[in-house]
């Protein structure tokens, strides 16, 4: 089978690049492997979504429903294959299609992939100790809970005070888990503020800042956790221990862009991790485009929409023929922990998004020609800003650079 | 005639798919709720070439045996094996002359194909280990494997030949008359038996004890584990040891069978009490980083996706304790299985069998004609062709619905481990690999324990991880 652009996901991302592609009139297949459309919207029950894009606050799945409106009512154009994992694409741009419906090859002029991420899990913390039961990353909890309707546990802790591990919180203590506290290793808290009042403050958790899980005890479920504070590399500082009996610990830390089908196909970037392009969504493969979590971790859904949106129409722009060419490297400069795009290309204007390294009151973003003075900066929260391309006409190389004010 | 095998590890599987060659009834107990759960479950999972056991030792005498029995068996019983070969290497004069030795005792156990390598051979063939190094000694008949899935191959195996499993039962005690054993006794019933043979893993000193027979006492030996992503796991091509000292093998890299890359153990003596003890130390993994370094100096750990124990079962001979006992006429012991105690079991189950058994307790066992020596691995679907698979999918659907990402396992596969006998998350993740890959089942999880759910006819609050109490969720959210 034929079709002039493959999306890969149907998450935020992949929604609006396939919507984006099918405006300009081509024909689109995009296929996702979870039963419905929406990515890790459908889990997210909370609100908080879509202040940007539609200047309304909706639930994760109101958010996804919205745009999947969108896809049935461009189905001449769009095929939308649920319960379709793609497990590989090859440099022919042939890519292999595997559902219970049967087994498929499918070549597209463009391919964007919007895979978004996966959660880090915790045997990846190298957290000493027993292996129970009862240990959850906060996404497989959620889905636990907010889709398959089950109880996770009925005393838990939280590791990572992120948006997520906050509002996981929240949750757990609405359906009935107590929360006995959400520790966090940075001596500040990793998520909004607006989190910190409406999860946890407002539901008397604790939060220990500077803090994190030393050791986890239980042979068959989990029974105990015990957690110290920290230095400032993180190292446990010996005699603060403090142990809490529960029997579910749940992990926020930390999401990571899930690119390993593209091993081989494109490059990565060193801090994003995730498939290295440019403002037009482009790889370094030039038929390969890419947008939303799997290219740098967002905040906002809402951004990650935008995102698909340019990727989606870039790539139908090259699939119908159009090259691109000129990218000038972006890097991150004084305090900035990352950015992305990782290129940019002066076809369109540059969105930027920026991580800082640390807290700062004010700072002033510099890039190429353009300055801006952003305020209350933390490292969980994305700066972003909208450059015109005439401030970065004649650039070899954009750094990127935050300073103090 | 009646045989009973306590204890269904990789040992015990294999004695006892053994003993479904002849006409027997035979008998497996285990008191975990699936088999190659104990230390079975957590090793190095090598087939050691066989030159570091010395010589005259009963674990030489088993090693390079059991090593070459590997090829036809996995053959037979379809499960996965590499010959990697593998490397001690050497890095001043002192290491250098034990390489020498190593050499020597591994052509007296008749190690096949041993070679001393200079500096430029290994690095041609290992680019990324330390450029520091000296010499190394070869063995290319040593490999990799996943220890559990020998057991349950074999124990699947075992099972259409008539074996009789008993899982989740624990053997709590014998009753004897006249110095043999007449019964079995366990937490759930009795067994009458003729034989019983005692390969119960960390506690067979216990057992013995139970029995009134003699034993060699058994204390852990700890050892941790690092196991990182699939995307290191080419940066070794064999089995990379340092050069052992008195005491151990050192702390390996290696390759694992299904592409990742595995750091470790670590050899920490615990007190006979402590056999429950998997716990890792922040110490031990520390200690696996330092090391491992010397051998392989970039790895990055931020590619860490999970880390575990093991213990073997250590005696003060340091040797397999396996022999027919004097003082109770009809049982067995094959105890004291330390490293290579993997490797040994093919050869093990056979001496156990052919020469113990009907050699020195002169029983005679009669031959089965009808013995089914094949077993089929569970079909991995991404394995065949394009067409294949197309087909397969036309009959049955389920083989096209990707349950696990990482490892690329269908609902189909799943579904055929649990009809083949798992219970429980970790039963389905030993016979499938779901759950096993970098995002250690953050994506099908729940997935799997839905299908557990629906193919078991039960609530999913029924369904732990590993044992009776390790629950998963109880209950819903609202009904
Ligand atoms: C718990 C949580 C809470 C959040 N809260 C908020 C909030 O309050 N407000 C807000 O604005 N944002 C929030 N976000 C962020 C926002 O939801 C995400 O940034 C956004 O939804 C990511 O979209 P995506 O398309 O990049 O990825 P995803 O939603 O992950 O979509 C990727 C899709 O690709 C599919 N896929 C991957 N690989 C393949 C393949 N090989 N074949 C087929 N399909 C494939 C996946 O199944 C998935 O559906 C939250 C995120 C999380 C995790
Ligand atoms: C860290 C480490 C690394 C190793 N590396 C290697 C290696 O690379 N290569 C190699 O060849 N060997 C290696 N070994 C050794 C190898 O793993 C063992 O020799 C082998 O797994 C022992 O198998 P087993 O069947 O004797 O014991 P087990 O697998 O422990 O089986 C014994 C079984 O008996 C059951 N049981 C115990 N008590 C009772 C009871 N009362 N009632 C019912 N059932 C009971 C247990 O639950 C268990 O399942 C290593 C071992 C360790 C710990």
């Amino acid at each position: 089978m034929k079709t002039d652009v493959l999306v890969i996901g149907a998450g935020a991302a992949g929604m609006g690049a396939a919507i984006a592609a099918a405006k300009r009139g081509l024909n689109v297949v995009i296929a996702e492997r979870d039963e419905i459309t929406g990515g890790i919207l459908n889990q997210c029950i909370h609100n908080g979504f879509g202040l940007h894009y539609f200047r309304e606050e909706l639930t994760g799945p109101e958010y996804a429903e919205r745009f999947r409106e969108q896809l049935e009512k461009l189905s001449d154009r769009i095929k939308v294959f649920t319960d379709c994992h793609v497990l590989k694409l090859g440099e022919d741009r042939k890519a292999l299609l595997v559902s219970p419906k049967g087994i498929l090859e499918l070549e597209a002029k463009a391919v964007v992939y919007t895979s978004g991420a996966r959660e880090r899990p915790f045997g990846s913390l190298m957290i000493p100790g027993d292996r129970p039961s009862g240990i959850f990353t906060a996404g497989v909890a959620q889905r636990l809970m907010n889709i398959d309707n089950r109880k996770v546990g009925h005393r838990a802790l939280i590791v990572g005070s992120g948006d997520i591990g906050m509002i996981m919180a929240r949750r757990l203590t609405l359906e009935g888990t107590e929360v006995v506290a959400v520790v966090e290793r940075l001596p500040y808290p990793g998520g909004l503020l607006r989190n910190v009042i409406q999860c946890l403050k407002d539901f008397n958790i604790p939060l220990y800042l500077s803090s994190t899980v030393i050791e986890v005890k239980g042979r068959e479920r989990l029974e105990e956790v015990v957690i110290a504070n920290v230095d400032e590399q993180f190292k446990p500082i010996p005699g603060t221990e403090r142990s809490f009996k529960v029997d579910t610990l749940i992990l926020s830390v930390g999401l990571i862009p899930q690119v390993e089908m593209l091993d081989g196909l494109v490059q990565t970037d060193r801090r994003t991790k995730g498939v290295a392009c440019s403002n037009i969504g482009q790889s370094s493969r030039e038929w390969i485009f890419a947008a939303g979590n799997c290219t740098a971790i967002f905040d906002l859904v809402d951004y990650v929409t935008k995102e698909g949106e340019r990727a989606g129409e870039y790539a139908s722009r090259y699939a119908m023929g159009e090259r691109f060419s000129q990218n000038v490297p972006i890097s991150p400069g004084e305090n900035v922990m990352l950015t992305f795009p990782n290129f940019y290309n002066a076809v369109d204007d540059l969105t930027l998004y920026v991580r800082c390294k640390k807290p700062m009151e004010k700072a002033m973003l510099k890039v190429g020609n353009f300055e801006k003075i952003f305020e209350d900066l933390i490292p969980s929260e994305m700066i972003v800003a909208k450059i015109p391309n005439q401030k970065l006409s004649g650039l070899d190389r954009i750094v990127v650079e935050l300073k103090e004010v | 005639m009646k045989i009973a095998v306590i204890g269904a590890g990789v040992v015990g599987s294999l004695i006892a798919r053994e003993l479904c060659k002849y006409d027997a009834e035979v008998l497996l107990i285990e008191k975990n709720m699936d088999v190659g759960w104990g230390v079975t479950k957590a090793n190095s999972a090598i087939l050691h070439a066989g030159y570091d056991d010395p010589v005259g030792s009963v674990r030489s005498k088993f090693c390079s045996l059991g090593n070459a029995m590997y090829t036809e068996l996995a053959k037979e019983l379809d499960f996965e094996i590499k010959r990697t070969g593998s490397y001690v290497l050497a890095f001043n004069d002192e290491e250098i002359s034990v390489l020498h030795k190593l050499l020597k005792q591994g052509e007296v156990n008749k190690v096949p194909g041993l070679e001393l390598h200079d500096r430029d051979e290994i690095l041609s063939r290992e680019p990324r280990v330390n450029p520091k190094v000296k010499m190394g000694l070869w063995a290319p008949t040593a490999g990799i494997t996943e220890p559990w899935m020998i057991a349950i191959a074999a124990v699947e195996n075992a099972l259409e030949n008539g074996l009789k499993l008993f899982l989740n039962e624990e053997v709590i005690g014998f009753e004897k008359s006249n110095g043999k054993i007449k019964k079995i006794i366990t937490n759930k019933q009795e067994h009458s038996v003729d034989i019983v043979i005692n390969v119960a893993g960390l506690f067979a000193d216990e057992i013995s004890k139970l029995a009134g027979a003699e034993y060699v006492p058994l204390h852990p030996r700890k050892g941790q584990y690092i196991l990182l992503d699939k995307k290191l796991g080419k940066i070794v091509n064999s089995v990379i040891f340092p050069t052992p000292t008195e005491k151990s093998k050192g702390i390996l890299v290696l390759p694992t069978i299904d592409g990742g890359l595995l750091l470790g153990p670590t050899a920490e003596d615990l007190p006979s009490d402590r056999k429950h003890d998997l716990t890792t130390t922040s110490e031990g993994l520390q200690q696996i980083k330092d090391f491992v370094l010397k051998l392989v100096p970039d790895i990055d750990f931020s590619l860490v996706v999970k880390t575990f124990a093991g213990l073997r079962p250590e005696s003060p001979q340091k040797d397999f304790f396996i022999s027919a006992s004097r003082t109770v006429q009809n049982f067995i012991n094959v105890m004291a299985m330390r490293s290579p105690g993997l490797t040994a079991a093919p050869a093990i189950a056979k001496y156990v069998v052919e020469d113990l058994i009907q050699d020195q307790l002169k029983l005679t066992l009669k031959r089965k004609r009808n013995f089914k020596s094949k077993r089929e691995a569970i079909k991995k679907y991404t394995q065949l062709s394009l067409e294949e698979w197309q087909e397969v999918v036309a009959r049955k659907p389920s083989a096209g619905r990707m349950v696990c990402f990482c490892n690329e396992v269908t609902e189909a596969e799943i579904v055929e481990a649990i009809s083949r006998g798992a219970r429980t998350l970790d039963g389905v993740k030993f016979r499938t690999r779901a759950m096993f890959g970098r995002c250690q089942g953050g994506f099908c999880m729940s997935k799997i324990l839905k299908i557990l759910e629906r193919e078991l006819g039960t609530d999913a609050s029924n369904i732990t991880l590993k044992s009776p109490g390790s629950w998963i969720v109880d209950g819903k959210v609202r009904e």
